[in-house]
């Protein structure tokens, strides 16, 4: 809904989801605020909006590191709720928003919305990570990512004929590469150790990391922790 | 007298070199954080190899950089699209018979899952950084950071395990069950700050003419702003308004570096965004900084740190032709540079191949005849193809071979 002179609210934010209940929005809050990271993330703010200015994400869409800063710290619990189904997954993370003269962190406090987001399934998170589930696959099961055969001409038409260039003759280019780390790798970025991957797999159990997967896609939750569990019951 | 302007008011001001004082820094310096927890045995302190040189942070402490015995802590995006980049980062280190380790037990950040998808937390990103660190640790060699996101990432997970006791439980509870240790590096350093470091040996080692090459410099946002103070600044740079790395070594070799309006803009990579969202990337990255530069230096090269920038800033301008935008402008990093100016092979060290935006004007420019080169990698090639040779090795590639 655009602002205008009859809806402006200079205070806290009108309530814009009547559908979930101020309990629910307040302890979405809470879990953020809870964080460890967020009292080093936001000090208050002067509402100078010099992080607005070097915002990246502020130039093309409806985004605001201010907002974010300031209705955290004032706890307005509604507007908070509005960033969170609207607003984070639009930030670049290029962290230009910590030039703030309060030592704020913009940037870490999407990090964490977007953590509490997925961790509790909000139906937004899904819609913006739609796509993304083979990105994930990837770098939690073969320890790293951006693979060589990510690089399809259907994916990046955009990139031009290079694509198409690049992906006929990925085999042999990749054989010509000095490095004996990466030297004929296509599928994955660098040679990982399988020992290596084993204690990955076992720090995405340990860490509560499977939880949140299971929260944001459950069928891949599924084939994660079938193949890695496999692969640690193997030794 | 005539009265300056504000804007020529600020302009002198930021052409004098600035002296930092560490003690008036705005943020804390958690080292002594650092020896009183090695001090309480929770942490075992990684300390900087001999040899090492120590350079200016952005408010005055210093940092110490090692020359060698480094363990490489490889970027996803450089080994799996930009693989000249890292290539030509070793090569660096073979030319002056440097003593370092490229490992297979290293781990991604992965910061880039985090900062797209946010599907880990603190805990995962913490113990992802430690078994790294204990790894590298393990081996005697000292962690060299070549992406810009985990040098960044890492230095806020650093921060963050230094003021939390509870995060540390949970990272050594994790480590314990694959018996490593909790190790934190004295330094966290990026490549491009060794490169800085090594400029003037490059510069002794320099074989290509780079004078009649003007160009501009993306600084990477990870590099520098996300835990600010731990950036190299040096007062003859921008008097020390920006970081010095990659613009210290572009001056070194001779080229003609041009300033332009949005360099502290991003590139637009965006992490979710490159991937799902890209409208948003090629927008950024040709409307902020390709046209900018184009319209207001038109430089023959645009030089960064970091694996998204390079990434982004050369695949987002194809498309922008179709839209008969200001374009073509050829993105390298500060160690593909070196590497070319000391006579690396173009193909088998820096491999421009992988490059999109048209790079051949650049290479002409030098008078470096590609077409040569190229030759010589096609035929690389094809006794690759016919199974007469399995790749090309160190062996091929160490020596110089442009002058």
């Amino acid at each position: 809904m655009p602002t205008t002179q009859e809806n402006w609210n200079p205070g806290k934010a009108e309530n814009r989801h009547p559908e979930v209940t101020y309990e629910e929005k307040e302890r979405l809050f809470l879990e953020v605020k809870n964080d460890l990271r967020y009292e080093e993330f936001l000090y208050g703010c002067y509402e100078c909006g010099i992080c607005v200015s070097a915002c990246p994400s502020a130039r093309f869409y409806d985004f605001s590191p201010r907002v974010i800063a300031q209705a955290m710290a004032r706890e307005d619990v509604e507007r908070v709720y509005d960033i969170l189904t609207e607003d984070i997954w639009n930030c670049a993370q290029c962290f230009s928003c910590v030039r703030c003269p309060r030592q704020n962190n913009p940037g870490g406090l999407v990090t964490i919305l977007r953590e509490v987001s997925i961790k509790n399934g909000l139906q937004e998170s899904k819609d913006a990570l739609q796509g993304y589930s083979r990105v994930i696959y990837k770098v939690m099961l073969k320890g790293n990512q951006v693979s060589p055969d990510m690089l399809q001409p259907d994916f990046f038409p955009d990139w031009g004929p290079w694509v198409q260039n690049f992906s006929q003759n990925m085999h042999v280019w990749r054989k010509a590469i000095p490095m004996d780390s990466i030297r004929g790798l296509t599928d994955v970025a660098w040679r990982t150790d399988r020992k290596t991957l084993l204690e990955l797999y076992t720090i995405w159990f340990e860490s509560g990391n499977m939880e949140i997967i299971k929260e944001l896609d459950e069928s891949l939750y599924d084939l994660l922790t079938e193949v890695m569990q496999e692969e640690l019951e193997e030794g | 007298m005539t009265e300056l302007t504000t804007v020529e008011q600020i302009l002198e001001r930021k052409s004098h070199p600035v002296t930092r004082d560490a003690s008036a820094a705005p943020t804390h310096d958690m080292h002594e954080t650092l020896l009183e927890l090695e001090a309480k045995g929770e942490i075992i302190l990684q300390k900087v190899p001999e040899p090492y040189i120590e350079f200016t942070t952005k408010y005055g402490r210093m940092k110490k950089i090692p020359i060698e015995h480094t363990w490489h802590h490889k970027s996803c995006g450089h080994c799996g699209h930009i693989p000249g980049y890292a290539s030509s980062i070793l090569w660096l280190h073979r030319q002056f018979n440097l003593d370092y380790h490229d490992p297979t037990d290293q781990t991604s950040c992965t910061g880039w899952n985090y900062y797209a998808s946010a599907a880990s937390n603190a805990v995962g990103q913490a113990a992802v950084m430690s078994r790294n660190f204990a790894a590298a640790y393990e081996t005697g060699y000292f962690p060299m950071i070549h992406c810009g996101t985990s040098f960044g990432h890492y230095k806020e997970i650093r921060e963050q395990l230094v003021h939390h006791k509870e995060l540390r439980d949970d990272v050594r509870r994790i480590l314990d069950k694959m018996g490593k240790p909790l190790v934190i590096p004295e330094e966290i350093v990026h490549y491009s700050e060794w490169v800085y470091a090594m400029r003037e040996k490059f510069k002794e080692r320099q074989l290509v003419d780079m004078s009649p090459i003007t160009a501009t410099v993306h600084p990477a946002c990870h590099y520098y702003k996300i835990v600010a103070e731990d950036a190299i600044y040096d007062p003859e740079i921008y008097g020390g308004q920006r970081t010095a790395v990659v613009t210290a070594l572009l001056e070194k070799l001779g080229i003609n570096v041009a300033d332009y309006s949005t360099w502290f803009d991003c590139c637009g990579f965006g992490f979710r965004h490159v991937l799902v969202q890209r409208d948003f990337t090629r927008s950024f990255a040709v409307l902020r900084k390709i046209e900018t530069m184009k319209n207001e230096v038109n430089p023959d090269l645009t030089v960064t740190h970091d694996t998204g920038c390079v990434t982004t800033l050369d695949k987002s301008q194809f498309a922008a032709k179709a839209h008969d935008r200001k374009v073509g402008i050829p993105v390298l990093s500060d160690a593909q540079v070196a590497a070319l100016a000391m006579g690396a092979h173009p193909f088998r060290v820096v491999q421009f191949h992988w490059h999109s935006t048209d790079w051949r004007p650049f290479l002409d420019k030098l008078g470096i005849n590609w077409q040569k080169y190229w030759d010589e990698f096609q035929n690389d090639l094809e006794l690759i193809r016919a199974g007469q040779k399995s790749g090309i090795t160190w062996e091929d590639a160490d020596k110089p071979v442009v002058y």
